[in-house]
């Protein structure tokens, strides 16, 4: 756990970066800091492991004041994940992973088994032990620095930007990544961000950071998006709220409704849309039965590929929505947990469900 | 060449003399020009407090550096050690630049991210800072040390040993191949000492070579 106690942090130079900052970072779950460029964000996260003093106020890491006791040993169990990896680039992966074991006098043998395990963990390829950080892709690269900060298992993780400087197909893989990881290590992380949507998807709280370094909100993503606390908050979220909200909402209460559909090789349907499913009942696509295409019989060159899936018990209104409204006929196609067609939903359904929804949950 | 093998034994003691004298200041002015070099760059004051008497240093005439030591540091006009000195203090004054400019080269994410792991200063110095200047400091030093090995012969015109004394006697006793052989001999010298500077480079920072590899591919592209 993590508590900002009315932390001010003021610079020689007069700059407030961040002013009366009261704030707890939950025990093992990912608190995000999020605003516009110069809030504080970076210097609030720096502050934890004491790179940066704050000038006044009380900070705790672990019940622990952070100005108490040496540096060095603070910042050993406090893992940090920076923007450009900030390997070393005179070491090879294997030995930047293994820089805080080895600093911690476990020895170098036991440092770099340690290292492979983790390169593992984070889906790097052993192969890359002996390279050094130049002979890796960005993606790559920060991988590593998420590796070298787990290294010797430590309690804190922080996390300033660790994902902005790779292209968005590799960020969301890294973000699927971190959440995967965080479910098994269940660390305190506190990540900053300046994208509210990397926010939203990584963050069980949110902190919502104004210039001048004070706190505008500090909620969880679903709240955020229903009941942004003022314009600031509610301009910074962003376009889409509404919709990005429904992510955030349990699509339990939708019902399931009939789904007509044709196994491949089977006579074509006279009229309508019909979902085509292979032998085990799974959905490969669509056909338009009144649109009569080539043969008699259902055949692959038939298949109009279908939207996006909706998995039943585990879904958002948000997925329910999209599954709906990106499918050819309309109706959105509804699947077990091992991918078996178990229905339909339609746009409306979602819509009908979305009051009871919003009951149900205590965050919107 | 005849002359070299019918006189190898002078040949070899004055080599031997080339090497110490050249050398040996080579080492003592980089064992200081580290400390140094890092002190420099602890603060704008030190730093250009250092680099302005360096570079003073820099500037003085060898021949002079030479003739006006003994006084100062107390030595008899024609002992060796004025020679070592006087080069200590010339490789100092060249290697202390390149040491400051070399770490204040290390990237500041590097330093700092070391720190944020929990180095503590002179730890991250030995193991970051240092071996990430190599590759720069290297460069320095082979100059330093092709320097102070043509540096040494001008010591031999006034008295000292070395290859340069080859060239002195063979003018006074008209054996031009004596005066031949020695310029061979100190280029090759300087040559050698300069190969096996660079292969020790490389040797010491195989990093640094997947570096240039890829700062070059890039650049064909
Ligand atoms: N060492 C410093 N001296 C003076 N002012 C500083 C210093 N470091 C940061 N600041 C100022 O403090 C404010 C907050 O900076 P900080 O780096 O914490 O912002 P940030 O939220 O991380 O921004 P970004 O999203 O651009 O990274 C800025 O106005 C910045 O200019
Ligand atoms: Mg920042």
């Amino acid at each position: 756990m993590i508590e900002f106690r009315g932390v001010t942090k003021r610079f020689p130079d007069g700059t407030v970066a961040v002013h009366e900052l009261d704030l707890v970072a939950e025990q093992g779950r990912i608190t995000v800091f999020v605003g516009p460029s110069g809030c504080g964000k970076t210097t609030s996260v720096r502050m934890i492991n004491r790179m940066i003093e704050p000038t006044s106020g009380e900070l705790r890491v672990d019940g622990r004041d952070v100005l108490a006791g040496d540096p060095a040993d603070l910042r050993r169990g406090i893992g940090y994940v920076i923007q450009q990896a900030g390997l070393f680039p005179h070491r090879t992966i294997v030995d930047n992973i293994a820089t805080v074991p080895v600093l911690l006098g476990r020895g170098r043998r036991e440092g770099r088994s340690r290292a492979m395990e983790l390169m593992e963990t984070v889906g790097l390829d052993p192969s890359m032990a002996r390279r050094y950080p130049n002979q890796l892709s960005g993606g790559q690269q920060q991988r590593v620095g998420v590796a070298r900060a787990l290294a010797a298992d430590p309690p804190v993780l922080l996390m300033d930007e660790p994902f902005s400087a790779v292209d968005p197909v590799v960020r969301e893989n890294l973000q699927d990544e971190l959440l995967r990881l965080q479910s098994e290590l269940g660390k305190t992380i506190v990540f900053v961000t300046h994208d509210i949507d990397e926010a939203i998807k990584l963050g069980d709280k949110v902190a919502v950071f104004r210039v001048g370094g004070t706190l505008a909100q500090y909620d969880e993503p679903g709240v955020l998006l229903s009941r942004p606390v003022d314009e600031f908050v509610d301009t910074f979220v962003g376009r889409d709220r509404g919709y990005r909200g429904l992510g955030f909402l349990s699509s339990d209460t939708i019902p399931i409704g009939e789904l007509p559909t044709v196994g491949l090789g089977d006579p074509v349907p006279e009229q309508g849309w019909h979902a085509v499913l292979d032998g085990e009942r799974r959905p490969l696509g669509w056909i338009d039965g009144g649109h009569r295409p080539g043969g008699a019989t259902v055949s692959e060159g038939d298949v109009v590929p279908g939207g996006s899936l909706y998995p039943v018990g585990s879904g958002s209104l948000r997925g329910a929505l999209d599954a709906a409204l990106s499918s050819p006929s309309g109706r959105g196609v509804a699947v077990d947990a091992d991918g078996r067609v178990a229905g339909s939903i339609s746009a409306d359904d979602v819509l009908t469900a979305l009051p009871d929804a919003r009951r149900h949950d205590p965050a919107a | 060449m005849d002359w070299v093998f019918r006189n190898s034994g002078l040949v070899l003691e004055l080599t031997g003399q080339h090497i110490v004298f050249s050398l040996v200041p080579v080492l003592i002015g980089l064992v200081l020009a580290v400390p140094l070099g890092w002190l420099a760059n602890r603060t704008a004051l030190g730093r250009s407090l250092t680099l302005n008497v360096a570079g003073f240093l820099y500037t003085l005439p060898s021949l002079a550096l030479f003739v006006f030591l003994p006084p100062i540091i107390g030595t008899r006009i024609l002992d060796p050690l004025n020679v070592i000195v006087a080069l200590s203090v010339y490789v100092l004054a060249l290697l202390v630049r390149t040491v400051a400019d070399a770490l204040d080269a290390v990237p500041e994410t590097v330093v700092n991210s070391a720190t944020a792991m929990g180095f503590r200063p002179g730890w991250r110095f030995l193991t970051v800072e240092l071996p990430m200047a190599v590759p720069v400091i290297l460069a320095g030093l082979r100059v330093a040390a092709v320097s102070s090995i043509s540096l040494v012969t001008v010591g031999s015109v006034i008295g000292f040993g070395g290859l340069g004394k080859m060239f002195t006697e063979g003018f006074q006793r008209e054996i031009p191949q004596q005066t031949i052989s020695g310029i061979v001999l100190v280029l090759l010298l300087a040559v050698v000492v300069d190969g096996l500077l660079l292969l020790a480079g490389r040797t010491l920072t195989p990093w640094d070579r997947s570096a240039r590899s890829r700062r070059t591919a890039g650049r064909a592209v």
